[in-house]
């Protein structure tokens, strides 16, 4: 079993990622589920929601302490929050940043991907500058960073997810998957 | 169609494709969207419904009375204090013997507030005559919620029944859910043809005042089609597997209960987990199974009575409490038991949005294991995760 | 009615019709309608609680159902005209 956890701020877009990322592996013939942090959502204030993926059907309806894989919406949060707790070894860290992994202070102990998800989701016309939409755009890294699903699927799962702007959803996560050819 | 939802909308596509004629909410959380769903489906065309929006949930409940009245195939949903000011009217339904379904998305009651999930305001209506089913998926939410049709509108029970997806945890999670064909739940679910609708050609009196002399009488019919849906849900889910190729285990589900030196009853979506642990544990050699209490009314006890030829420990989950007698759940296993049958401990846990881990089902097997290794138990009730500074969490 | 719980529908409901129950008998003083006061407004008609004020055709005077009339002096309380007075019944 495979477990993701998103860091976001309210607003952002962290449980539709989580939702996007789980229909991904559904057409890839996985079984998988998504749920956020059942709290209090209000805009901006950090929030959390997980993906758990298996070839098997999920029957564990509990939270993720344990994560594989990391995936942050703003770097802000991590004044906040530690977003690597309880990570597992060999899992990889994305986070939409426009900042260096010394001027973040972040471990090179795990697979990390920086992306500046802000500039790309504004350059596709997704959200404000107040409040970016950076969930399609930051999916696009973590396809790049893991391979628990391919780009093309979570492509597919953005069209069929999002209520607006497919076209350009789509785009954002071409994009950053893109910046980070090679890495 | 193989879609990924979460349990309330499950609940809502269920709603249509029973073709259900009224529907009448009043929002609150964790059901809203199932309430806003419908509504969108409604609106959209898909569903050819009338859609009420109330002030309030005694007014729902009262709505759908006079709708079923008059052969409507009504539908709610909610949660927590809606069901709570329900109450008088989840009687009345009963009463008036309308097979209404209703899910509600469990949530514990203030105060103070809390909005998350756990089982008292569904085990706190246990005595209203509604039949409750739990589900540990959201499949198996919309798949009950058909069933569930079936066997209230059978002319045999004509009895109300809630279908009951814990709140948050099924109701915002999803998961992988397959939506079947009208064509398929049509041959399921036949049309609702009441024996006594209102009709202007057959005049009847309805809800009128029964004196003491055939109350008694009337009460008894209802515990009487209590007892008769028992046989009738096995058959809606034998129906239902022949069609659908699902099923969820009739009133008690047993996992991996052969030969088990410990067996936890569990309701909801921790069977789930509970059944993830008991895999791991016997891949250890240890011997554990899980009972998931599917049906909770009417009360399944002959398959209760089973656990005690299975094992001689029984743990029993309570996500709720009987404040001044422990947990319902544990009162009625135990009570359904033969004394000296087995040794009993109930586990109260992920109360109020608590999470109930994979680390608390472990405990609680380990826990179980050494109870059946010693004979007895140390406690009778356990509070999972209690921060009572003893160290023992 | 019912002799034993298998008699009874399944649900609480009642055939019979409150046109059967004749509640006449529950009366201690009787309207008796004096037409040369009527001015046929139907007030009476409008107040009754048990439909006992009969009007079968506009323009009518009304009619005093006795089977099921309790006597309850509404219509002699209501009508402007004072065109109903209430007797005391006799065997």
């Amino acid at each position: 079993m495979l477990e993701v956890r998103f860091h976001g701020r309210g607003g952002q877009g962290a449980v539709v990622a989580s939702e996007i990322l789980a229909r991904a592996a559904m057409k890839e013939g996985k079984h998988a589920s998504a749920f956020p942090f059942f709290g209090v959502e209000r805009r901006g204030a950090p929030v959390m929601a997980f993906c758990r993926i298996d070839d098997r059907p999920i029957r564990i309806h509990a939270g993720i302490y344990e994560p594989d894989h990391v995936v942050v919406l703003d770097h802000g949060l991590m004044k906040m929050v530690n977003v690597l707790e309880g990570q597992k070894e060999g899992g990889s860290l994305v986070v939409n940043t426009s900042m260096s992994m010394d001027e973040l202070g972040l471990p090179a102990d795990r697979r990390t991907l920086l992306i500046d998800a802000t500039t790309i989701a504004l350059r596709r016309g997704l959200g404000s500058a107040t409040a970016p939409i950076v969930n399609t755009a930051i999916l696009g890294a973590f396809a790049r960073a893991s391979d628990v699903v391919s780009i093309d699927s979570i492509l597919e799962s953005i069209k069929e997810s999002v209520p607006a702007k497919r076209e350009q959803n789509v785009a954002a996560a071409q994009d950053a998957y893109r910046a980070l050819e090679g890495m | 169609m193989i879609d990924m939802m979460n349990a309330n909308y499950a609940a809502a596509h269920a709603a249509r494709l029973a073709r259900v004629d009224v529907a009448a909410v009043y929002p609150i959380t964790p059901q809203t969207s199932i309430s806003e769903k419908l509504a969108e489906m409604v609106q959209k065309g898909e569903m050819d419904a009338k859609f009420m929006m109330m002030e309030s949930e005694h007014s729902a409940m009262s709505a759908l009375i006079g709708a079923s009245y008059v052969g409507a195939r009504t539908f709610t949903a909610t949660s927590s204090h809606g069901l709570a000011l329900m109450h008088e009217m989840l009687m009345w339904a009963v009463g008036a013997r309308r097979p209404i379904v209703m899910p509600v998305a469990a949530r514990t009651i203030g105060g103070p507030w809390n909005i998350w999930g756990e089982h008292q305001d569904v085990i706190t209506e246990r005595d209203t005559g509604w039949l409750q089913i739990f589900c540990e998926n959201n499949q198996e939410v919309l798949d009950t919620v058909l069933m569930a049709y079936r066997v209230a509108e059978d002319p045999e029970v004509m009895l109300p029944i809630m279908v009951i997806e814990d709140g948050f945890i099924l109701s915002h999670t999803v998961d992988i859910v397959d939506v079947p064909e009208q064509e398929k739940v049509d041959r399921f679910l036949p049309p609702f043809t009441p024996e006594y609708p209102v009709d202007v050609n057959r005049p009847m009196r309805h809800g009128g005042l029964v004196m003491p002399d055939w109350w008694t009488e009337f009460r008894h019919r209802i515990y009487q089609s209590q007892e008769v849906a028992r046989a009738k849900l096995l058959e809606a889910e034998k129906a239902f597997e022949e069609i659908f190729g699902r099923s969820y285990g009739g009133m008690m589900e047993y996992y991996r209960c052969d030969d088990a030196d410990a067996i936890l009853v569990v309701a909801g979506s921790a069977a789930g987990t509970a059944k993830e642990v008991a895999d791991r544990f016997r891949e250890e050699g240890k011997k554990v199974g899980v009972a998931k209490l599917r049906v909770f009314r009417p009360f399944p006890a002959a398959e209760v009575r089973r656990l005690g030829d299975m094992s001689s420990t029984i743990g029993v989950f309570d996500r709720s409490y009987t404040f001044g007698d422990g947990g319902a759940m544990f009162n009625e296993v135990r009570s359904a038991l033969q004394p000296g049958d087995s040794v009993l401990k109930d586990y109260v846990g992920g109360l109020g949005g608590r999470d109930v881990t994979v680390k608390n089902m472990e405990w609680i097997f380990d826990d179980l294991l050494r109870i059946s290794a010693a004979g007895k138990a140390d406690r009778t009730v356990e509070w999972i995760g209690l921060k009572d500074g003893t160290g023992r969490w | 009615m019912y002799k034993t719980y298998k008699d009874l529908p399944a649900e609480p409901v009642a055939f019979q019709s409150t046109e059967d129950v004749m509640t006449g008998n529950w009366r201690s003083i009787r309207p008796v309608l004096d037409e040369n006061k009527c001015i046929r407004c139907y007030m009476c008609w409008k107040f009754c609680p048990d439909m006992s004020m009969v009007v079968e055709k506009e323009g009518d005077y009304p009619r005093i159902d006795l089977d099921h009339c309790k006597g309850c002096g509404i219509c002699s309380n209501e009508c402007p005209r004072g065109a109903i007075r209430m007797e005391r019944e006799i065997l």
